[in-house]
């Protein structure tokens, strides 16, 4: 394409009529269930520690939110209802066929509800979006066929499995506990030991985290947690990642104080899940890529 | 040399993979949400035309390979090697081993215009022209008058390579040759 032609949309007019209709049902759904709207900061002081995942910084040293979770976490610790947010999220240098550096996510949180009351709602709203499907379910360990090895060969062969399940709607549970991320851990028989849900057990190979995928046609669509409310352990988990940051050399992230805050002053029992919503308007019109469904693709 | 990055792969990269000069056909970035993210290439071994897969951490990298696509001329055969000169006046001229040439042999005579893909100033692969000008030197004779479309026959070029040609074509002729599809074009 001539830079003289660079100014045209990389989506059709039919992908936009799609998206819309996407987004006005997404708010739909949430209005009949009385999940609100909010919308918080895109820009932020700090940002993640997840040790696989780069923030984008702006000049004056502040960061692109990579997901609204530590915004709309305070805003649960602060007597907020169940609430949801859909808007534009960033991460360096993800970019390709299913990637974007800024793509749209919805993200939500439901008071009361643990992973497996969660998976059922999304079910049900991926059902009002893309019809009606059953829903399988996996674990991480029968997907990828162990949880042992190094992160990156586990990461590989994750990516390929997932991909590999073909034309389905699957739910992969039961994560590693060093994948929680911000979901709480588990142990083997399912029960939550320690105060607050995190593992304390001796043998934490056990240990699993409440933490849940849903994969649709071989593409990650969701990822959610029954979430950790451990401030502690928060702490510890931000610790580690950055130590792991370090160790493959790259910048460590200054951990979000004033979550940690929110969270020791009460984050209440909740579930929350995050959607890949570009992805859901690719699988809802059969395209074979984000750029012919976001109006201006990266590339 | 160089080395190249996985955010800098593209296609038509020229790089070294397992010792061998390759060029890189499509680079697809592959992550899951949390985790590490890949970057799965496919590459063109240059010498021997197999397509390979292979999969990088994203920011690992890989060696540069010298390698160039030049235009240059057909000189001559000495049995075991076959002789190239650039077409930049410079007169400098490369020998391309049997394996190089084997796809261009069957088409190209003496003085013809190559694509020459050269990795350390080496021969490593020859492309004919898309068409060349070829006389037959064995066929039966031609029918006088048929030129119209109809049914074919071989005929044996001044390299050797055998093609089919329309009925009408006689001993002498000289035809040009599609050397993509190995079919006969026209008379020349």
């Amino acid at each position: 394409m001539s830079l003289h032609d660079d100014w045209r949309p990389t989506c059709s007019v039919a992908a936009l009529r799609a998206r819309a209709k996407l987004l006005a049902q997404i708010r739909a759904f949430f209005a009949e269930r009385d999940v609100i709207e909010v919308q918080t900061p895109t820009l932020g002081r700090t940002s993640v520690t997840e040790p696989q995942i780069e923030s984008l910084r702006t000049q004056c040293g502040a960061f692109l939110q990579t997901s609204p979770e530590h915004y709309m976490k305070r805003l649960l610790a602060a007597a907020a209802p169940s609430i949801y947010q859909l808007g534009p999220v960033y991460r360096a240098g993800e970019s390709g066929r299913l990637h974007q550096e800024e793509f749209t996510m919805l993200e939500w949180y439901r008071l009361g509800f643990d992973d497996r009351a969660l998976m059922a709602e999304v079910s049900d709203l991926i059902d009002r979006l893309l019809g009606p499907a059953s829903y399988e379910r996996t674990t991480y360990e029968s997907l990828v066929g162990t949880v042992h090895g190094a992160p990156a060969e586990l990461d590989l062969a994750y990516a390929e499995a997932i991909e590999a399940l073909g034309p389905m709607r699957c739910f992969v549970t039961d994560y590693p506990a060093n994948q929680a991320a911000l979901a709480r851990v588990r142990g083997d028989g399912g029960q939550f030991r320690g105060d607050n849900g995190h593992f304390r057990g001796d043998n934490a190979d056990d240990a699993r985290a409440a933490r849940f995928e849903l994969i649709i046609d071989g593409v990650e669509i969701a990822n959610g947690y029954h979430e950790l409310t451990d401030a502690v352990e928060l702490g510890a988990r931000m610790a580690r990642d950055n130590q792991q940051r370090l160790d493959a050399r790259r910048e460590p992230m200054a951990p979000d104080e004033r979550l940690l805050a929110a969270m020791e002053a009460g984050l209440p029992e909740c579930a929350g899940v995050a959607i890949g919503v570009d992805r859901l308007v690719m699988l809802a019109l059969g395209a074979s890529g984000l750029a012919e469904v976001v109006p201006f693709a990266d590339r | 040399m160089a080395r190249y990055a996985t955010n800098e792969f593209r296609a038509g990269l020229k790089v070294l993979l397992e010792g061998d000069p390759c060029s890189i056909l499509d680079n697809e970035f592959v992550k899951p949400g949390k985790g590490q993210a890949f970057n799965r290439v496919k590459f063109r071994n240059l010498k021997t035309g197999r397509v390979w897969e292979r999969t990088f951490k994203s920011g690992e990298s890989i060696e540069a390979a010298d390698v160039m696509e030049l235009s240059m001329e057909y000189l001559y055969s000495d049995g075991e090697f076959h002789h190239f000169m650039k077409t930049d006046g410079s007169y400098e001229q490369a020998a391309a081993s049997a394996a190089a040439v084997a796809e261009a042999l069957p088409w190209i005579k003496e003085q013809d215009v190559c694509q020459v893909t050269l990795w350390n100033d080496d021969p490593i692969s020859v492309t004919a022209p898309n068409f060349v000008t070829l006389e037959v030197t064995e066929t039966d004779p031609g029918l006088k008058g048929d030129t119209a479309a109809g049914g074919t026959k071989p005929a044996t070029l001044s390299t050797g390579t055998v093609i089919r040609v329309p009925l009408f074509i006689n001993i002498g002729d000289v035809l040009k040759i599609d050397t993509r599809s190995g079919e006969y074009v026209s008379r020349a």
